[in-house]
């Protein structure tokens, strides 16, 4: 476990540094996100080739997996502290209320939508299987 | 307010000490997710009834009766704000492991997320000056759907507030989260690629939160998402606002 979350800190730093040195408009995290799926893949796919039996060595662990689900499942609460930040835009929220309730609304549903539509439409294969999976009460 | 009075006094008699502090707002915090979280199993799992507003409210109000200061609060709970970049980094295994899913649908995934990125930084901007609100106010809603950092960014750039464009990002995320997979369902759309990628781009983290959880295949498009949204809307929002009258 403590390679685990270390491997998730080295990728978010890594991803920070790139962003910081070639001042890139996306987030140090989400750039590590990608490089850490890319990582994964290379790795994977080097492994098939070769036919060794450590597929599944180094970085990319069981624990790499567990400890994933595990902050993906309680990623709600880690929005918790900057969503209490609205207490102090209370005033200026207040002085548009309507426009800013109307907008947030239609505008956040008819994203979903067209997203959703488009996406149902344009993908011709099966859809993926639905597994709608138990987890015990982390279903949010 | 005798009460909050009373409750305040109470406060700052027990927890004079910054680690007793901490240790507080972080039991509050957690307790009020724990006991959202409760209540919407109870509620036979109704997405409206969402845990992460249930605790974003009940800790606002906490803060409210001890009159504690919002960056008090933050800085106790600041171990749980950083999990975000770690957590952010772990999507990465659920989309290198449906690698193959993301690959074959990719002409349908640019498709649905420029349609997406479009619509949400149009309909944002149409709705708030239709309604009569003012430049500003409709300029921090353009960016809204983006992941918070990247939409912060947008607004400094076009000219918005950057705090109310960090309140529509939150909100509007929580919305995404209580309406997008009963409404999506609603209309027979099932499939976890559609309503992951439309979490990711509609409705940011917190929408995007909910989907991954419920399902891996989600996760990954949700990830996916919301990388993209923020570089694509970071080049629509200039774009869109060049043909806007005014």
């Amino acid at each position: 476990m403590p390679e685990a979350f270390l491997t998730l800190l080295l990728f978010q730093l890594l991803g920070s540094g790139l962003q910081m040195l070639l001042h890139l408009p996306i987030p140090g995290p989400v750039i590590g996100m990608f490089l850490l799926a890319a990582a994964l893949l290379w790795r994977r796919n080097r492994a098939s080739v070769n036919q060794a039996d450590t597929a599944r060595a180094g970085f990319d662990s069981p624990a790499l997996g567990a400890l994933a689900r595990a902050l993906i499942a309680c990623l709600g609460l880690l929005f918790v502290p900057a969503g209490v930040g609205l207490v102090t835009q209370m005033p200026l929220l207040m002085a548009n209320l309507l426009p800013i309730a109307v907008a947030l609304f239609g505008s956040t549903l008819l994203g979903l939508l067209v997203t959703a539509f488009v996406m149902h439409r344009a993908t011709h294969d099966r859809p993926a299987p639905e597994k709608i999976a138990d987890t015990g009460g982390q279903v949010l | 307010m005798n009460i909050a009075h009373t409750l305040h006094g109470i406060y700052a008699r027990f927890l004079p000490e910054p680690n007793m502090e901490t240790l507080f707002w972080l039991c509050v915090t957690l307790g009020m997710f724990a006991l959202g979280i409760k209540l919407q199993l109870r509620l036979g799992r109704a997405p409206w009834a969402n845990p992460v507003l249930f605790a974003i409210v009940m800790v606002a109000l906490a803060l409210f009766a001890t009159q504690t200061p919002y960056d008090t609060y933050f800085h106790s709970v600041q171990i749980i704000h950083f999990l975000l970049g770690p957590a952010t980094v772990a999507l990465a295994i659920p989309l290198a492991d449906s690698i193959r899913l993301v690959t074959r649908s990719l002409p349908a995934m640019t498709l649905a997320l420029l349609a997406g990125s479009i619509t949400s930084v149009v309909s944002g901007i149409v709705f708030v000056l239709l309604l009569g609100g003012s430049h500003e106010v409709a300029l921090s809603m353009a960016p809204k759907a983006v992941t918070t950092p990247i939409a912060i960014a947008i607004t400094e750039q076009i000219g918005g507030i950057p705090a109310l464009t960090a309140a529509f990002a939150i909100l509007g995320g929580i919305i995404a989260a209580m309406i997008g997979e009963s409404t999506l369902r609603r209309l027979g759309i099932t499939d976890w690629r559609a309503h992951g990628l439309a979490a990711g781009i509609a409705g940011s983290g917190i929408a995007a939160a909910q989907v991954a959880q419920r399902d891996p295949v989600g996760a990954a498009f949700a990830a996916l998402g919301i990388g993209l949204n923020g570089l694509v809307t970071a080049l629509i929002v200039p774009l869109v606002l060049y043909f806007l009258p005014g």
